[in-house]
């Protein structure tokens, strides 16, 4: 018996010691009121032009003046494994801010929406999608946008930042910006994971070196095709670093950077067209 | 064998009916509130100040206010958490004004006051005390482990207008049967009223007993609210000018999941308070990450117009 009771004499000191979180204000108003979420508006076609996000108490006359003056339209390379998992998550944050995305895709998707490029899906197919998501861009909204930006599904770009370093530049320079690697091309190319963009001039340089046939398919490596039919074309690769001679395009994770010490024998030393500044204190993009 | 069998159930049933009798004794003899039930539910939040409050202070006021409010951090540390305890050196604990690292057993590492005892509500009654004898002019003290991540600067801005000669005691409000208290993990502030009392009250054994057995022995938040109750403090919800609670138990990936599959519509609204003073659960990785991306990464163009700004400490290298 005295065995029964204080086994159970336990068991209801755990029962009833449970803890609760009390309901902050904003909980219990929320759940008096029965508040919905606001819902944001979408348009139909492949090109969105989605609600540019404000903060109530922000001053954004800075942001809104360079909207207007530096037009960037972003395509973001996806797919349609991907579009629940990276894509979606991308339309509900940075690309926001751009003043146009397009998402890109093997397969037309009119629900999402994206283009369908008509390829096949796989990393042999990447430089055949970004040849002709930039000439899908170029057909269709040239007149839009001054510069053009290509992200993968995974990267994050704070497009404010992107605007004031292009700010600048004029987009009748043929001249393209991203994390810029050294091997295989005599001015170095634009790491495709790190995200690069285009101006005006260099992507009408661009659909043009592939209708006289000085570009082709040469290999499916995207970035380093694509630097490479550029510089025939007469693109200069542009230098992104900030004042202090820090990157501001990053092909890893914010942590890797931040916190990782790049092991001397990885291919990122001998890739880094400029040197590497191995501090904290990185970062626009 | 049956007649085993029946005696025995017999006394599981006699024994649940005690037990069940002895805890309903239990919750209510703690209960004796000093303040009546509504009185209590006027002093569940404690809110940032708002834009109005702000206004009617005259600019050398709000120069008074922002120089005077100085926080002194208690972290409680132990060799075992040694690269969160590294980490809250080298990030957020370099905006505290002054810092109190204690420590339960000595390490080469790091220097830290070195309190020598494993009980962790034994520990806590000590840091305390030292934080509260060498507290200076600082009025402020923010308790918290190593795991969790503090933004020292929307601390101040949810205190300054709170008169600390007024005992507060706050962060994340929990409940557990009768008793409010605030979760350590989300991080505990005092005010040095509030930790006037409780130094005050650790002298009373029956009260507020050091050692306390292994039957009746409760979490050392718990513990403190306790103690706290006695001398009439009790624990209040930390929270913003929307009533969106500042100080948060979890990590912000755990919240920002959450509010995806809750608000999916509206994650970062849905999710937590602009002005969050506090996020657990981080690896050391993760806390880096959370000073760049507090601290540096910004976006050009945007503009907060803060009506004051919390300087770093004299000589800190705080970024």
């Amino acid at each position: 018996m005295v065995g029964a009771c204080s086994f159970y004499f336990f068991l209801y000191n755990v029962w009833f010691e449970r803890s609760y979180p009390m309901l902050s204000e904003a909980q219990e108003k929320a759940i008096t009121e029965k508040k919905r979420p606001t819902n944001r508006k979408e348009e139909g076609a492949a090109l969105l032009n989605l609600l540019h996000p404000q903060h109530a108490d922000e001053d954004n006359r800075v942001a809104d003046e360079l909207y207007r003056k530096v037009r960037i339209l972003c395509w973001v390379m996806t797919g349609p494994y991907n579009l629940q998992s990276k894509a979606r998550h991308v339309k509900a944050t940075w690309s926001r801010h751009c003043n146009m995305v397009v998402f890109m895709s093997s397969v037309k998707d009119p629900d999402f929406p994206t283009v369908g490029l008509g390829t096949k899906e796989g990393r042999d197919q990447l430089y055949w999608k970004t040849i002709r998501a930039f000439h899908y861009v170029y057909e269709h909204h040239a007149d839009e946008a001054d510069w053009f930006l290509k992200a993968d599904d995974d990267t994050y770009v704070v497009v404010d930042n992107l605007r004031w370093f292009l700010s600048n530049y004029t987009p009748e320079l043929p001249i393209y910006f991203g994390k810029r690697f050294k091997p295989y091309a005599k001015q170095g190319y634009m790491s495709g994971g790190a995200g690069y963009v285009l101006s005006k001039e260099a992507l009408k340089r661009f659909v043009e070196g592939f209708r006289i046939k000085v570009c082709t398919h040469t290999t499916p490596i995207e970035d380093l095709a694509l630097g490479q039919c550029l510089e025939k074309m007469g693109v200069l690769a542009g230098d992104s670093r900030d004042t202090l001679h820090r990157e501001t395009f990053h092909p890893f994770v914010p942590e890797h950077h931040l916190t990782g010490k790049f092991s001397k024998s990885l291919w990122y030393w001998n890739y880094c067209y400029y040197p590497i500044v191995e501090a904290s204190q990185v970062f626009y993009l | 064998m049956f007649s085993e069998g029946s005696s025995f159930l017999k006394g599981m049933l006699m024994g649940g009916i005690f037990c069940l009798v002895l805890s309903l004794l239990a919750s209510v003899i703690p209960g004796t509130d000093f303040m009546t039930e509504e009185d209590h539910h006027h002093h569940h939040h404690v809110k940032a100040p708002s834009k109005e409050e702000l206004r009617s202070l005259s600019d050398t006021e709000m120069q008074k206010l922002s120089k005077q409010i100085e926080v002194y951090c208690v972290i409680m540390v132990q060799p075992k958490l040694l690269t969160h305890w590294a980490a809250a050196l080298d990030t957020w604990s370099k905006h505290c004004d002054k810092s109190g690292v204690y420590t339960s057993e000595n390490s080469k590492a790091f220097d830290a006051i070195d309190l020598n005892e494993k009980d962790n509500w034994t520990r806590l009654r000590k840091a305390l005390k030292h934080a509260f004898d060498n507290a200076g002019d600082l009025r402020w003290f923010f308790v918290a482990q190593p795991t969790t991540f503090a933004i020292i600067e929307n601390l101040k801005y949810l205190l300054l207008t709170k008169d600390p000669s007024e005992p507060f005691y706050l962060g994340k409000l929990m409940k557990s049967g009768e008793l409010e208290y605030v979760a350590y993990d989300g991080g505990i502030v005092l005010s040095y009223e509030a930790l006037k009392r409780l130094v005050h009250v650790f002298e009373d054994k029956d009260k507020c007993p050091e050692h306390v057995g292994a039957l009746w022995r409760l979490n050392e938040d718990k513990q403190l609210a306790m103690c706290l109750k006695y001398t009439g403090v009790f624990a209040e919800n930390g929270e913003d000018i929307h009533g969106k609670g500042v100080f948060n138990s979890q990590s912000i990936y755990t919240l920002i999941k959450d509010s995806m599959n809750n608000n999916p519509t509206n994650v970062l609204e849905g999710c937590c308070s602009d002005m969050a003073v506090t996020f657990n659960g981080m690896s050391p990785n993760q806390m880096q990450v959370m000073m760049f991306g507090v601290y540096r990464l910004r976006p050009f163009g945007h503009d907060f117009h803060d009506v004051l700004a919390f300087y770093p400490p004299e000589g800190s290298d705080n970024d």
